[in-house]
């Protein structure tokens, strides 16, 4: 896999504790997380049921809970924790702090992000 | 098979039939009742009458127990003479019946002491369903109601009316209340309670005469004095039925003369109940009926050998919020009486001992220790050991405690006489899982109703499948039930979920847990806490109702739904500007734009400079109201201004889940309020309070909780029960489903009859509360965070 293009955010302190934010990046809904351990999560924001904005959704761990419906996901993975059984995963990038501020990587080329939507 | 002629379709004369109905069948039995009603518990009148129950919730046999039992009902036909040679009862009707046994159950009826004037219109005494139904007919607000006599049947008649919204005097001969059953310390304390409910009681005074040309119009008392009245009702006690017991021969003194056999001096007549003298003894009371019952059941099917020995006379005044039970000989003479009270709660206690046995008792103000006296005094335990745990038991850690250590022949249900053992044996053999079928089948808790907790709790150690509302924890994260929670948070001071979740659960919590937490710690500590933003749903950190494409519906506050040409100027002004997709009249009165995005929020809100509607959260969403006195020709109260004033005592107030309220100005109740968590229901001369309704998913009719004259005493009544709401019900938990989890008596004796240091403190703790809250939609101008309503700005930015 290629090394992401790394994109500084916002300062830290921007994301309260156990709060996630959306940004807008090169056309995409990314939702960031922050755990509240010094951990920043980043997904898309739309979840994969009815599309709900998973930013404004309460943080468990690290799962986010959908405003809408109440799906679970996973922000380490992705993948949906409750309803069970439910194959579909968002997508999620990397993250990392620098200097206090929060830098995650997108995915280098358009055909790369075709080929990874694809797999999922 | 033998004639039995029953006369007497009470409950005396039913319950020695469902008694005999358990031996082989041997008798072809007619049941005579001057009444046209099946049998109902006459106890339970009073409680008709203060509107708590229905007539129908109060039948104790209905028309099919008859025919299943193949028993012929006389309804309407009073039994006029009795023919003792050739065995045959005549009836008014003409008819004449032949029996082989008869069984007197003719009852009591209420003594009419010697007052002039007692013919007289709206004159009634208080014994029959029909003397009940009349009553409520004849109530209302604004009637005047002068209750003659001051005893158990004479308090609760006055309160029955006093809740139809009468105002009522009690005119009661003797210097103290209940002299029969309370010594004057107690007679006093109840006083005290009866005056504080609103009802004037004169002592030491005659009634002489009603006064009135034809009809009620007043008494006139023995002191000269007068009192006004439109109605009299006379409770002044009771006499035993012995006139057909006269024409049968039978051996007569105050009521008719039985042995322990349950026999009369006729050997084919038999009586039961209220009309019979035992050992000297005329009982007024419910329990002896049955345990009268079981014996004459079986001398009367050849199971000679039951004997009937006498009742340890114990009394309960039904009235919610006045508990009193009085029971055994609570004189002082040649005992050592024990004593307690309290004068601020209200609350007195007195236990008379002799020869180390309890010998009689007086509870008022607390009457929840009362099982475990009766036993005391039935069992004739000696108490020598337990002298200094007499009056205060020590703490029972489990609700099952009581019913556990009671023993086999204990008895549970003392109205009808079902013992610990009976219950048991009954749910082995039965397979019994629920308090109904467990009413149905041994009748325990259909008299009184004050031994169903101690039913419940048997069901829940004994039954194999009880379904009981399990005590559920929150969640995994902090696996407590709620109400534990609540007492670990107090105790332990936390004021931060993050706190809560960390020492008393798994660290993380979820999002059942948290917005439930937050609720908790905002409640206990009247917003005194460390509010966390992340603990709560998206609609509680930006104020504002998320929507299916994660828009936003922003509700402005419209008290009472009363709004003004320039506000709704503003609020078409806002809808323009920010191209608003949908303006919606919602069910509530109020107005809703709809499909706002987050980051308009703030500038809308300024634009509305209007207060938060709060239709988005667990709070007070709105009160609605009809337009009352003000403009409505039908109108008798002015439902706007009591609901716009509802409306600011209890907005931005947090709830376990919304409440919706309305008011209305008759009871034509356009509002709908009789189907909101709360409801103020105008009447002629006052208001109902009502609450626990709903017209959701589920739809539930709201209960009466009180009936008050002014709308200061209505709005302080809704306001005691919002709090108890707030404080008691579980996260989420609707007061439709709070109010029927608990009963809406305990709701009442909690709040509107709670003594009165109750009901200060739970207005004090209403009041801190609304001192702290604020309009959150002042957040707009001064955020919480920084990114509360906006979208990061990415530092750098990359194209697509």
């Amino acid at each position: 896999m290629n090394e992401p293009r790394w994109v500084r955010i916002a300062p830290c302190d921007s994301i309260p504790p156990r709060e996630g934010r959306a940004v807008t990046l090169a056309g995409r809904e990314i939702a960031i997380f922050n755990l509240g351990d010094d951990r920043f999560l980043a997904t898309d924001n739309q979840c994969p049921h009815k599309g709900g904005p998973l930013c404004e959704g309460i943080v468990s761990g690290h799962a986010v809970v959908c405003p809408l419906h109440a799906w679970k996901i996973d922000l380490e993975t992705g993948s949906v924790q409750r309803p069970p059984r439910v194959e579909t995963c968002i997508h999620t990038y990397p993250t990392r702090v620098e200097d206090g501020v929060v830098v995650i990587g997108l995915p280098v080329s358009p055909a790369a992000r075709k080929a990874e939507g694809q797999a999922a | 098979m033998k004639r039995l002629v029953v006369v007497g379709n009470g409950m005396a004369g039913m319950a020695c039939v469902e008694q005999i109905l358990t031996y082989a069948p041997q008798f072809q039995m007619t049941v005579f009742g001057d009444e046209t009603h099946v049998n109902y518990n006459r106890i339970m009148l009073s409680s008709v009458l203060a509107g708590e129950r229905g007539a129908d919730d109060i039948v104790l046999n209905p028309i099919e127990w008859y025919q299943r039992h193949d028993i012929t009902l006389r309804l309407g036909v009073r039994i006029v003479d009795v023919d003792p040679v050739n065995k045959t009862v005549t009836g008014n009707d003409g008819s004449v019946t032949p029996y082989d046994t008869l069984l007197l159950a003719t009852g009591s009826s209420a003594w009419m002491p010697p007052i002039d004037g007692l013919d007289k219109d709206g004159v009634f005494a208080f014994r029959t369903l029909d003397d009940t139904r009349e009553l409520i007919d004849r109530s209302g607000p604004g009637t005047r109601a002068v209750v003659v006599g001051g005893g158990l049947l004479g308090l609760e008649a006055a309160r029955g009316l006093q809740v139809q919204g009468c105002h009522v005097t009690v005119v009661h001969l003797m210097p103290t209340l209940m002299e029969r059953q309370l010594d004057p310390d107690a007679g006093t304390y109840l006083m005290a309670k009866m005056e504080e409910l609103g009802i004037r009681v004169l002592l030491g005074r005659t009634t002489v005469a009603v006064l009135g040309n034809g009809h009620a119009e007043g008494v006139a008392l023995s002191d000269d004095s007068t009192l006004e009245a439109d109605l009299v009702v006379v409770a002044a006690g009771i006499r035993p039925n012995v006139a057909l017991a006269h024409k049968a021969g039978l051996t007569v003194n105050r009521g008719i003369v039985v042995n322990d056999q349950m026999e009369t001096s006729d050997p084919d007549v038999f009586a039961v109940g209220e009309c019979v003298e035992h050992r000297g003894i005329c009982y007024g009371l419910v329990a002896p009926l049955f345990e009268q019952g079981k014996v004459l059941a079986a001398t009367i099917t050849g199971h000679k050998g039951a004997a009937y020995t006498g009742t340890v006379p114990a009394a309960k005044l039904k009235i919610m919020g006045v508990d009193v039970f009085s029971a055994g000989d609570w004189s002082e003479q040649n005992t050592e009486p024990i004593r307690y009270e309290d004068r601020a709660l209200g609350v007195y206690k007195k236990l008379t001992v002799r020869d180390g046995k309890l010998a009689g008792v007086i509870l008022v103000g607390d009457t929840s220790e009362s099982h475990r006296y009766m036993e005391w005094l039935r069992a004739g335990t000696d108490l020598t050991c337990q002298r200094r745990q007499l009056l205060f038991p020590g703490p029972a850690g489990d609700v099952g405690l009581d019913a556990a250590e009671m023993p086999e022949t204990a008895t549970v249900c003392g109205c009808l006489g079902v013992t610990k053992g009976a219950i048991i044996h009954a749910i082995h053999d039965r397979g019994i899982n629920t308090l109904s079928q467990l009413k149905e089948c041994t009748r325990a808790s259909t008299g009184c109703g004050s031994c169903t907790s101690l039913c419940q709790d048997l069901l829940r150690a004994v039954a194999p499948e009880f379904e009981e509302e399990v005590k559920k924890v929150i969640c995994a994260c902090v696996p407590f039930a709620e109400d534990k929670l609540r007492d670990i948070l107090r105790s332990q001071r936390l004021r931060s979920v993050q706190d809560v979740l960390e020492i008393y659960g798994n660290g993380v919590g979820c999002e059942v847990c948290k917005p439930a937490l937050s609720y908790m710690l905002d409640m206990l500590w009247c917003g005194d806490h460390d509010e966390d933003r992340s603990a709560r749903f998206i609609n509680d950190r930006v104020h504002a109702n998320i929507q299916k494409d994660g828009t936003f519906s922003v509700v402005p506050r419209i008290r009472g739904g009363v709004t003004s040409p320039d506000e709704l100027r503003r609020i078409a002004d806002v809808a323009d500007k920010y191209k608003v997709p949908m303006v919606k009249i919602t069910g509530s009165q109020r107005i809703d734009l709809l499909g706002v995005k987050k980051e308009d929020l703030p500038k809308i809100w300024a634009d509305l400079g209007m207060p938060s509607g709060q239709a988005y959260t667990k709070g007070v969403r709105m009160v609605k109201t009809c337009v009352g006195t003000d403009f409505c020709r039908f109108g008798t109260q002015d439902s706007t201004s009591a609901g716009v004033e509802m409306e600011r005592r209890f907005e931005q107030l947090y709830t376990p889940h919304k409440v919706k309220m309305a008011a209305v100005g008759c009871p034509r109740n356009c509002a709908e309020a009789t189907v909101k968590d709360i409801g103020l229901v105008g009447q002629e001369g006052g208001w109902q309070v009502v609450v626990g309704g709903a017209a959701g998913k589920s739809v539930r009719k709201a209960d009466l909780l009180t009936t008050v004259e002014t709308t200061e005493a209505a709005l302080e009544a809704a306001e005691l029960f919002f709090q108890y709401y707030r404080e008691n019900a579980n996260y989420l938990e609707r007061t439709y489903d709070f109010v029927e989890r608990l009963g809406i008596e305990k709701v009442r004796k909690d709040t509107v009859y709670a003594p009165e240091v109750v009901r200060q403190a739970l207005l004090d703790r209403l009041r801190k509360s609304k001192a702290r809250a604020s309009d959150a939609w002042l957040e707009g101008q001064a955020p919480r965070h920084p990114t509360q309503f906006i979208p990061l700005q990415p530092i750098e930015t990359v194209s697509a």
